[in-house]
């Protein structure tokens, strides 16, 4: 190698290093960590951590809460990424053939529940969702009331929204499509302006219908997006706890726990600090598919892009 | 598309658009509204409730430090992410694609998950209640390095050869070449990290223990679980307000910038 070239190498190395010592710390030596610990007993009673091997793992595999949590996950995942995504799109369609005057109008109604903080949000929702007082119950009342007088049936029930186990799931869902749809709208908005114009123009000049130029110009050049936004919209929903804390600590009797939640209090409500790593090491490890992807994503970009 | 179809979409639209208000438009009545009581026979309008938030918490506090924390991360992230993405974009050395591709594990894995194994990091080097250890594990960016590098690559060399030629050193380069050419990429990586970082709240709920270096969000969860369900509406709709407005605001000032942001992370640009 030459001087120069050594020379580069150096200042090379001099330069990332910084920005490799932090993600090596806080992101890679983690999974590391996580590892480790979760193969020890380290909880309130013991003051040495004891090796225990999969004796951690083996407690989850018997424990109600973890398949719980693990269920829980899987359908508000399922749910909150068919219905966001879904309502994004509309929005997206919508926001990029309205008036040019309604445009940002709407772009901001849509969008700003993603700006503001989840817990903000899960305060708004919780007073939505009070029994009785709340606005969803008051709405309700307001509408069921005069129509059950005039047919003689009984007025309306107050909705216990999040302290039934069955209708809790389906409102915190609904909170957080309110909340990540604009998100999604955004990236949909943006590869819909990315689609030529050209396109639509030879396809009218043919005589296609609205439904047929959305199945056969805008869905085909809208899916690498929508495959961006599958990934993210996938990760957010295990990674997004935040909401819990202030609406239901995960009851009634945990119908609204999540894994990632669930690890936390494991962690910081019961200090248990190994089977926390374990349950680390499990979210890892189902959403290993997701970050391979995202990765695979942005590597691809910068070839493309080189 | 034909006249009748249009004006339905618009009436559509709109429609939709106010029921996604509606939840905004509900807590800002909540905390002006004011319940009757001896004195006021009647209900009223008032910011009584915002004054009784600020009387009955620390928010002053808690703004000043979600204000330190956005800003120091932003700074740092700034310097670690440019030095990086310019090694990265500019120079070769051995090993520089697997380390590119290291620093992109940073986006793809998402650090809230690991907030247990942090935790014992942050404990270790005897940072938790503080704001360095809240802040200390979003130093490095690799979505910045990620962005700050496709935006080098696209300035031409003959721009940084031309500052070599008047003798401009490393950082002179990167402060008055790349700085300068790079502009829109900064705002647009600067809005969604003060975003991220305003609105973080678990990992900062874990670390801290004292009102002394709490942020805003956590302040406000502390707030508003302190009381029985509905028993302070008013004051709890005050208080997620006062949290809430400054990103309002910032996205009122730079909702360009934000959909920029969004296509410079999804699209190839």
């Amino acid at each position: 190698m030459t001087r120069r070239g050594a020379r580069e190498g150096l200042l090379g190395w001099a330069l990332v290093f910084p920005a490799l010592a932090l993600v090596g710390l806080f992101t890679l030596w983690p999974l590391v960590q996580a590892g480790i610990s979760s193969l020890y007993r380290n909880d309130l009673s013991t003051t040495v951590p004891q090796f225990i091997g999969f004796g951690n793992y083996k407690a989850l595999l018997g424990d109600r809460v973890f398949w719980k949590a693990l269920c829980n996950n899987l359908v508000f995942a399922l749910a909150t990424v068919v219905l966001s995504m879904a309502i994004a799109l509309c929005f997206a369609l919508l926001a990029h053939h309205a008036r040019s005057g309604l445009k940002p109008s709407l772009q901001l109604a849509w969008f700003l529940p993603t700006v503001i903080p989840m817990v903000a949000a899960a305060n708004i929702w919780l007073f939505i969702y009070t029994p009785s007082y709340g606005l969803l119950d008051g709405t309700l009342k307001a509408i069921v009331d005069p129509v059950a007088g005039l047919v003689g049936l009984p007025g309306y029930k107050d909705g216990n929204w999040l302290g039934n186990p069955t209708s809790v799931m389906p409102s915190l869902i609904a909170m957080y499509v309110w909340k990540e749809a604009g998100y999604f709208m955004l990236f949909f908005l943006v590869g819909l302006e990315r689609i030529d114009r050209q396109y639509y123009e030879a396809a009218r000049l043919d005589g296609a219908g609205n439904w047929t130029v959305f199945r056969r110009i805008t869905a085909p050049l809208l899916m690498p997006t929508a495959l961006f936004v599958l990934i993210i919209s996938c990760t957010t929903a295990f990674k997004t706890v935040d909401h819990l804390v202030i609406m239901t600590q995960g009851g009634p009797d945990n119908a609204s726990n999540l894994l990632l939640y669930y690890t936390y209090q494991t962690a910081f409500s019961f200090w248990d600090i190994g089977k926390a790593s374990a349950l680390t090491v499990c979210l890892l490890a189902l959403l290993s598919v997701l970050i391979a992807l995202n990765l695979r994503y942005f590597d691809r970009r910068i070839h493309y892009s080189d | 598309m034909k006249n009748g179809n249009k004006v339905f979409l618009t009436i559509v639209s709109c429609a939709i658009g106010l029921l996604w208000v509606v939840p905004y438009v509900w807590i800002i009545v909540t905390s002006v509204a004011l319940r009757p009581d001896a004195a006021h026979p009647f209900a009223r309008l008032g910011i009584d409730h915002f004054s009784d938030v600020l009387s009955q918490a620390p928010f002053g506090i808690y703004f000043l430090n979600s204000l330190v924390i956005v800003a120091g991360v932003l700074f740092l992230q700034c310097v670690t992410t440019t030095l990086a993405a310019y090694a990265v974009a500019r120079l070769k050395f051995w090993g520089r694609d697997f380390v590119f591709l290291l620093l992109l594990c940073q986006i793809a894995i998402p650090n809230d998950i690991l907030l247990v194994p942090n935790y014992l990091t942050v404990s270790k080097l005897r940072l938790t209640n503080s704001l360095l250890g809240i802040m200390v594990p979003f130093f490095a960016s690799g979505f910045g390095i990620f962005l700050l590098r496709q935006t080098f690559k696209s300035i031409p060399r003959d721009f940084e050869e031309a500052a070599e030629i008047d003798g401009a050193g490393l950082l002179r380069k990167l402060a008055y070449v790349y700085l300068p050419m790079s502009k829109p990429a900064y705002a647009a990586f600067g809005l969604a990290s003060v975003c991220a970082h305003w609105n973080d709240f678990l990992w900062p709920l874990i670390v801290t223990n004292s009102d002394r270096v709490r942020p805003m969000t956590v302040g406000l969860a502390m707030f508003a679980t302190s009381f029985e369900t509905g028993a302070r509406w008013g004051d709890v709709a005050a208080a997620t307000i006062l949290v809430t407005l400054p990103l309002v605001l910032l996205f009122a000032v730079f909702q360009k910038r934000f959909v920029e942001s969004l296509s410079f992370s999804s699209g190839i640009k």
